[in-house]
C-alpha cells in the first residue's frame, strides 16, 4: 500500500502516461471519482441538451432562466424534486418499491468501468468489456419491472411488461451487431476495439451495423419512437407513474444515464471512441457521445410512437435477420482477408447495407394487429 | 399451448393526458388487447341548455362560446342563425361575409388543434402539436383584433356581428393566407408519408359508412368513411352557395383517413377565405336589433357545419324574452358514440389513437 503511494509520487509523470490508472490504488479511486463525476455531469448536460434541442426543433425557446443559457436548469429541477413529498401508495409492496430506483440507477453507473477515455485510460480494461457492458446494462430492467409490479398500478404493470418484452427482444439484434465488431477486431476489450479503429471508424466499414445498433439501442433505452414503456399519452409514464420526489428523480437520472451509456457504447464501437486528430482524446469521446445523443433527440422530435406488436415485429422480423446476415457477411470478409479488410470494403459494405434494408422494407409487413373478439 | 389469461378492467380517465378534457374510458383488457370499452362522460356537465332558458336571447351567446371552446365562432354562428330564423332578422351582406371568414378561420384553428393533438396521441412528442399551435396563434391574433378575446369570442349577434372589422384585419389575413400554404406544406412533408404514422393509423379504428350513418356521425368523421355530406353544400346556410370549394372524403374510414380529411378541409377553408376576403362589400355590419328580442311563438332548427360536424340549435319560443327550450345537437357527442365499436379488438394504443382521431371537445359532449 504505502510503497504504492511512494512509487506513485516518485513516478507520477510516468504513471500518468498511457496506462493512466495504473496499478496504484489511489489512481483507481481518483479515476472512479472522475468516471462518476463525468457520468453525472453528462447526465445533467444530456437533460439540458434534450430540453433545449427539443425546444429549438419545436419552434419554442426552452429553459433559459437559470444560469447562462439555462445551463443550471437540471440542478434547479433536482432541488425542486428533493423538496417534494415522498408518496408511497398504501397497497404498494414497500421494500420493492423503495429498492427499485436504486436498482435502476446503479447498473447504469457500473458500465462506465470499461469505457476508455483515452488510450488505456480505462478503469478496468476487461478482456470481456462488451459482454460486461451488455450484461450489466440490461440489469436495470429488473429494477423497472420491480417498480412496475410493486406500485400495484395497472398502468405501471403494463409499462413494466412492455419494457421487459422490448428489452429481451432488442438484446438480440444489439448483441449480434456488437458480435460483428468483435469478429472484426478479434477482441472484446473496448480499448482494443477503439485502437482497431485507428485507420477508419467502424461506422464506415459497418454502416448497417451502426444503423441496427442505433435503432435497437433507442428501443432498449426506450427512446422515442420506441418509448411505449413510458408512453405519457397512453399509460401515463408507465412504470414510474406512482413515484414522486427523489425516487422519481432516480428513475429520471437512470433513464438519461442509460442514454449516456448507450451513446457512449455506440460512440466507442462505431465512431472510434477517443480516436481523432488535434484535440485531446477525451474531448473527442465526449463530442461523439453528444453527437449520438443528438441523433436520438432528432428521432424523438420527428417520429410518432410505434405500437407494441409493431415494436416486437421490428425486432424479430427486421433487425434480427439483418443483424444475422450482417454478422455472416462480415465473418466471410474477415475469413477471406484475415489481415484486415482493404479499403474497398467500405463501399461494398455500404452497398450491402442499403440493399438489405431496402429488400427487408419490402418484405417486412407491419400487419393489421386486430384481434377478433367473440 | 395457449396460456390462460384473465381480463382486467382499467380506468382511463377522467384525468388522463389523452382524454382531451375529462372523459373516462372503462376499458376491459386482455393483456394489451381491448375486449370491451365503456365510455363514461358527464364530468364537464354545466347545464348550458337549462341555463339558456333563464337568459335573454342575446345572453345565451356567451354560453354557446363554452360549448366547443375550441370553435367558439362557429358556435356563435349556429346559434345566431337559429335566432335569426326564429325572429326573422335580416342580416346585411357585409356581416354575412365577415361571418363566413370567421367561421372558416375557426375551422382552420380547430382542425389545427385536432390534427396536432391526434399526432400527440400517436406519440409524436409535441412537435406537430406545437407547430400547429404556432399557426393557431396567428389565427387567434386575428380573432383578438375583431373581438378582443382569444378563446371565447362572443362575437356574432343575431343580425350581424358585434363590431366591424378593424382596418388592419384584411392585410393581416392576407399575410396569414400567404404563409399558411407554406406551413401546410411543412406538415405534409413531415407527416403525410410518415412510415410509422401509416403503420399506426392506416386500417386502425375503422368506422364503416353504414355505421357512421346509423349513429348519426357528421363532419370529418362521417366524410372520412366515404360519405359526401357537408351542411355547407347539402343545405347551404348564410352565403356558402357563393363560394367554390370541394368536400374531401376518405375511403375506408380509418384514423388516417380522418386525419387526411381534416388536412384537406383546411386547404378548402383556405380556398374559401381567398374568395371571401376579396369580395367583402362595404355597408352596415349588423341590423339594428332590440336588446330584448321577442320572437313570435314557434320553434326552429338551424344547423351549420362546425369543425366537429353538424352543430344544430333547436330553439322553442313562447313569445318571451328567453328561449323556452334550447337544445344543442352536439356533433362531438354523436361522433363519440361510435368509439366503442371502433376500438374493440384493437390495442390500448389504438384506443387512444382512435379517440384522438375523432377529435371531440368535452365541453360540447357534456354541455
Amino acid at each position: 500500500m504505502f510503497t504504492g503511494i511512494e512509487n506513485a509520487f516518485v513516478n507520477l509523470p510516468q504513471a500518468l502516461k498511457a496506462d493512466w490508472p495504473g496499478n496504484v490504488w489511489w489512481h483507481w479511486v481518483i479515476f472512479t471519482l472522475i468516471a462518476i463525476v463525468f457520468f453525472l455531469g453528462s447526465v445533467i448536460m444530456f437533460i439540458f441538451m434534450e430540453r433545449r434541442v427539443l425546444a429549438k426543433m419545436q419552434a419554442r425557446i426552452g429553459p433559459n432562466r437559470i444560469g447562462p443559457f439555462g445551463l443550471l436548469q437540471a440542478i434547479a429541477d433536482a432541488v425542486k424534486v428533493l423538496t417534494k413529498e415522498n408518496i408511497t401508495p398504501s397497497n404498494a409492496d414497500k421494500i420493492v418499491f423503495w429498492l427499485a430506483p436504486a436498482i435502476v440507477f446503479a447498473p447504469v453507473l457500473m458500465v462506465f468501468a470499461v469505457v476508455p477515455f483515452a488510450n488505456g485510460a480505462v478503469l478496468a480494461d476487461l478482456n470481456i468489456g462488451i459482454l460486461y457492458a451488455i450484461a450489466i446494462g440490461s440489469l436495470s430492467t429488473i429494477g423497472v419491472f420491480m417498480a412496475g409490479w410493486s406500485s400495484s398500478n395497472k398502468y405501471s404493470t403494463l409499462g413494466a411488461m412492455r419494457m421487459v418484452a422490448a428489452v429481451i427482444s432488442y438484446e438480440m439484434p444489439i448483441v449480434l451487431t456488437f458480435a460483428t465488431i468483435i469478429v472484426l477486431t478479434g477482441s472484446m476489450s473496448l480499448n482494443d476495439i477503439v485502437i482497431a479503429q485507428g485507420k477508419y471508424w467502424f461506422i464506415f466499414s459497418q454502416p448497417l451495423g451502426f444503423f441496427l445498433a442505433f435503432v435497437a439501442g433507442c428501443a432498449e433505452i426506450n427512446r422515442s419512437p420506441f418509448d411505449l414503456m413510458e408512453a405519457d399519452s397512453e399509460i401515463v409514464a408507465g412504470f414510474h407513474t406512482e413515484y414522486s420526489g427523489m425516487k422519481f428523480a432516480m428513475f429520471y437520472l437512470g433513464e438519461y444515464g442509460e442514454a449516456v451509456v448507450m451513446s457512449t457504447i455506440i460512440a466507442t464501437l462505431f465512431l472510434g471512441g477517443w480516436q481523432g486528430p488535434f484535440l485531446p482524446p477525451f474531448v473527442w469521446l465526449i463530442g461523439k457521445i453528444f453527437f449520438v445523443f443528438f441523433l436520438m433527440i432528432w428521432t424523438r422530435t420527428t417520429l410518432p410512437r410505434v405500437r407494441i406488436d409493431q415494436l416486437m415485429k421490428l425486432a424479430w422480423k427486421f433487425l434480427f435477420p439483418l443483424a444475422l446476415i450482417n454478422l455472416f457477411a462480415t465473418g466471410l470478409e474477415v475469413l477471406t482477408f484475415p489481415n484486415g479488410l482493404p479499403w474497398y470494403f467500405i463501399p461494398v459494405n455500404f452497398g450491402i447495407g442499403v440493399v438489405l434494408v431496402l429488400l427487408w422494407s419490402r418484405l417486412y409487413k407491419v400487419g393489421w394487429g386486430r384481434i377478433e373478439i367473440q | 399451448m395457449t396460456l390462460r389469461t384473465e381480463p382486467f378492467i382499467m380506468n382511463m380517465g377522467p384525468v388522463h393526458p389523452s382524454t382531451h378534457g375529462v372523459f373516462r374510458m372503462r376499458v376491459t383488457l386482455d393483456g394489451e388487447v381491448v375486449i370491451d370499452m365503456e365510455p363514461v362522460f358527464g364530468y364537464l356537465h354545466r347545464g348550458i341548455e337549462k341555463l339558456a332558458e333563464e337568459r335573454t336571447y342575446l345572453g345565451v351567446i356567451p354560453l354557446t362560446d363554452r360549448l366547443d371552446y375550441l370553435a367558439s365562432m362557429t358556435n356563435n354562428f349556429g346559434y345566431c342563425l337559429a335566432v335569426e330564423k326564429l325572429a326573422k332578422i335580416p342580416v346585411p351582406e357585409r356581416a354575412e361575409y365577415i361571418r363566413v371568414i370567421m367561421a372558416e378561420l375557426q375551422r382552420l384553428a380547430a382542425h389545427l388543434i385536432s390534427v396536432g393533438s391526434f399526432l400527440n396521441d400517436a406519440g409524436a412528442y409535441f412537435t406537430p402539436f406545437l407547430y400547429m399551435f404556432r399557426e393557431r396563434e396567428r389565427i387567434i391574433d386575428l380573432f383578438e383584433m375583431v373581438s378582443g378575446q382569444r378563446l371565447l369570442y362572443n362575437y356574432m349577434r343575431p343580425g350581424g356581428v358585434s363590431q366591424d372589422l378593424p382596418e388592419e384585419f384584411i392585410p393581416a389575413l392576407q399575410e396569414l393566407l400567404k404563409q399558411m400554404k407554406g406551413y401546410m406544406q411543412e406538415y405534409e412533408n413531415l407527416l403525410k408519408d410518415n412510415e410509422i404514422l401509416g403503420a399506426r393509423a392506416k386500417g386502425v379504428g375503422i368506422l364503416t359508412r353504414d355505421m357512421a350513418i346509423n349513429i348519426g356521425a357528421s363532419g370529418p368523421v362521417l366524410r372520412a368513411s366515404g360519405m359526401k355530406w357537408d351542411i355547407r353544400k347539402v343545405d347551404p346556410y348564410s352565403i356558402y352557395n357563393r363560394f367554390e370549394f370541394d368536400i374531401p372524403t376518405g375511403v375506408q374510414g380509418d384514423c388516417y383517413d380522418r386525419y387526411r380529411v381534416r388536412v384537406e378541409e383546411m386547404k378548402q377553408s383556405l380556398r374559401i377565405l381567398e374568395q371571401a376576403y376579396q369580395k367583402i362589400p362595404a355597408g352596415p355590419y349588423h341590423t339594428e336589433v332590440p336588446q330584448l328580442i321577442r320572437p313570435p311563438v314557434g320553434e326552429t332548427y338551424a344547423h351549420i357545419e362546425a369543425p366537429t360536424g353538424e352543430l344544430g340549435f333547436y330553439l322553442v319560443s313562447d313569445g318571451g324574452i328567453a328561449p323556452y327550450r334550447c337544445h344543442v345537437r352536439a356533433p362531438s357527442l354523436m361522433n363519440l358514440t361510435a368509439l366503442r365499436d371502433m376500438v374493440k379488438g384493437w390495442k390500448i394504443q389504438d384506443t387512444i389513437l382512435t379517440f384522438g382521431s375523432i377529435a371531440i371537445t368535452m365541453g360540447e359532449v357534456d354541455r
